[in-house]
């Protein structure tokens, strides 16, 4: 079934005309601050800002830790939460049985927090 | 796209169709609505971000005692265009050491993330640009996408600060989506639909808010928070703490190209405040009180657009209140209470709305 947006078009036709705007308002504003903008050059410039300091050693470097464990525990939610939305859109047609298997899928991931809570992998350290 | 103040805009976007086609072949016609279609949605977005800055200067201004900008125009209400204006003139500096085709393509994702989020939202009676079945979903998925944005561009920047804040900004910003996601589950639930258009529509006899009472207003609370923290605002906004960081991700970004991330910014607080507005406070249904004949009719008379409009920015003074009321969290402190708080809160939320729908307790 194609779902229909503003004036009868495509809702797909419409999110690619909503995409390329973006891309267009960005290449647009480029554009037009190229042909006004100054340009000068300065060998000191093109270096990163660090406050004046002078940079050391490569910035695209290793990271804590401790972000990648989050990145872990949100996508295990946030696989859950996927999985959730079909079952919302047709929770009252699907009734008890629907609630049921629900629940068991609900209280596993609830014990995968609770074991992510003890194991202290959601202290920031 | 012109006719934001005429309430019957499904009949005018259908006078415009018909007159298209009947002046030209129909794939012609299809390719003028695109456009019509495109130039609208830039200059709606264009204005909005041009009025949110002002917007937002002027409260905090307010709140701090101070006048605000008052020179360029009245009240400054022209501020916010010759700062777009002086942003075009600025030089944009070519650095050293970075990843050029990474560091260029950032501020396309960030906006065009914003923009598909922006196209997703009813803004008024038939006037909605996409209308998925999936449309709320769909605004979900888009919005994600600009944290690749912010990632790329403090990776790509070659700079500590810049790799610092992208990824604070990275953790802080998954993290809470879960809240917001969880959050528009439970009101998905309840209403039983995920399209957007459908959703308003439900809310016709009465807003979310109301009928479905404790679970609603539970979900509205952590939906505010974790869009706050979802736009990096308010006491959220340690991605790009100043006085640590420089400006977090966009240290190196000069004159326009800074300009996107601010405009993002600024449109993403737009969008979280809309979708807050659709999914609790009825979208673009008027105000309606049952019985109250006379008072429903005269609310029905202010057209859907503004309904929809003054509702979203209502919802950003409270955000822009946050922001200039509570100090800033630290990185643990943001982190404990998504994971420790909101999300126990939310799933207990969840299944509290499953109770309720099931016994009826709703109106």
């Amino acid at each position: 079934m194609i779902s229909l947006g503003i004036f009868g078009i495509d809702n797909a036709v419409m999110a690619i005309v909503a995409l390329l705007t973006g891309a267009a308002l960005v290449a647009l504003a480029l554009w037009l601050a190229g042909l006004i903008s100054p340009r000068s050059f300065n060998p000191q410039k093109g270096e990163a800002y660090e406050c004046g300091i002078p940079t050391r050693g490569v910035s695209m470097t290793r990271f804590h830790v401790g972000y990648y464990l989050f990145a872990i525990l949100f996508l295990m939610f946030d696989v859950e939460t996927v999985f959730l939305f079909p079952w919302a859109v047709c929770l009252r047609a699907l009734g008890g049985a629907g609630v049921a298997a629900v629940a068991v899928f609900f209280a596993i991931l609830v014990l995968g927090l609770v074991y992510a809570w003890r194991k202290g992998a959601l202290e920031w350290k | 796209m012109n006719n934001y103040t005429i309430d019957n805009s499904q009949s005018l976007t259908q006078w415009i169709d018909q007159l298209l086609n009947s002046c030209m072949p129909s794939w012609l016609a299809t390719t003028v609505e695109c456009l019509l279609v495109g130039v609208g949605l830039l200059l709606v977005y264009a204005l909005l971000a041009l009025f949110y800055i002002l917007y937002e200067r002027k409260i905090c201004a307010y709140f701090q005692c101070r006048l605000g900008p008052n020179r360029v125009g009245p009240w400054g209400l022209f501020q916010s265009m010759a700062d777009a204006v002086k942003m075009l003139i600025k030089e944009l500096i070519s650095l050293n050491h970075i990843d050029k085709f990474l560091f260029a393509l950032a501020p396309y994702l960030v906006i065009i993330a914003s923009m598909l989020c922006f196209a997703v939202l009813p803004w008024g009676n038939g006037l909605q640009i996409i209308d998925f079945n999936i449309g709320i979903f769909f605004l979900i998925a888009c919005s994600s996408i600009g944290v690749l944005g912010i990632l790329l561009a403090g990776w790509s920047s070659n700079n500590k600060f810049t790799l610092i804040g992208a990824l604070r900004s990275g953790a802080q910003m998954v993290s809470y989506e879960l809240s917001v996601g969880l959050s528009i589950l439970t009101m998905v639930a309840f209403a039983g639909t995920m399209d957007v258009g459908k959703i308003v529509e439900a809310q016709a006899d009465g807003w979310f808010i109301f009928t479905a009472h404790v679970p609603a207003i539970i979900a509205f609370v952590i939906y505010m928070i974790a869009g706050t923290a979802e736009t990096n605002r308010g006491p959220f906004d340690l991605p790009e703490a100043e006085s640590e960081l420089t400006a977090g991700y966009h240290t190196e970004y000069s004159g326009i190209h800074f300009g996107f991330f601010y405009l993002a910014e600024y449109l993403n607080l737009f969008v979280v405040s809309g979708v807050a507005t659709l999914m609790f406070f009825g979208g673009w249904m008027p105000f309606r009180i049952e019985g109250w004949d006379g008072f429903n009719e005269i609310m029905g008379y202010i057209p859907s657009v503004v309904w929809f409009l003054m509702k979203a920015f209502v919802l950003s003074f409270v955000i822009i209140w946050f922001k200039w009321t509570y100090p800033r969290l630290r990185i643990d402190q943001l982190l404990s209470l998504e994971w420790k708080y909101l999300l126990p809160i939310n799933l207990v939320n969840l299944v509290l709305m499953v109770v309720i729908i099931f016994a009826g307790w709703h109106f």
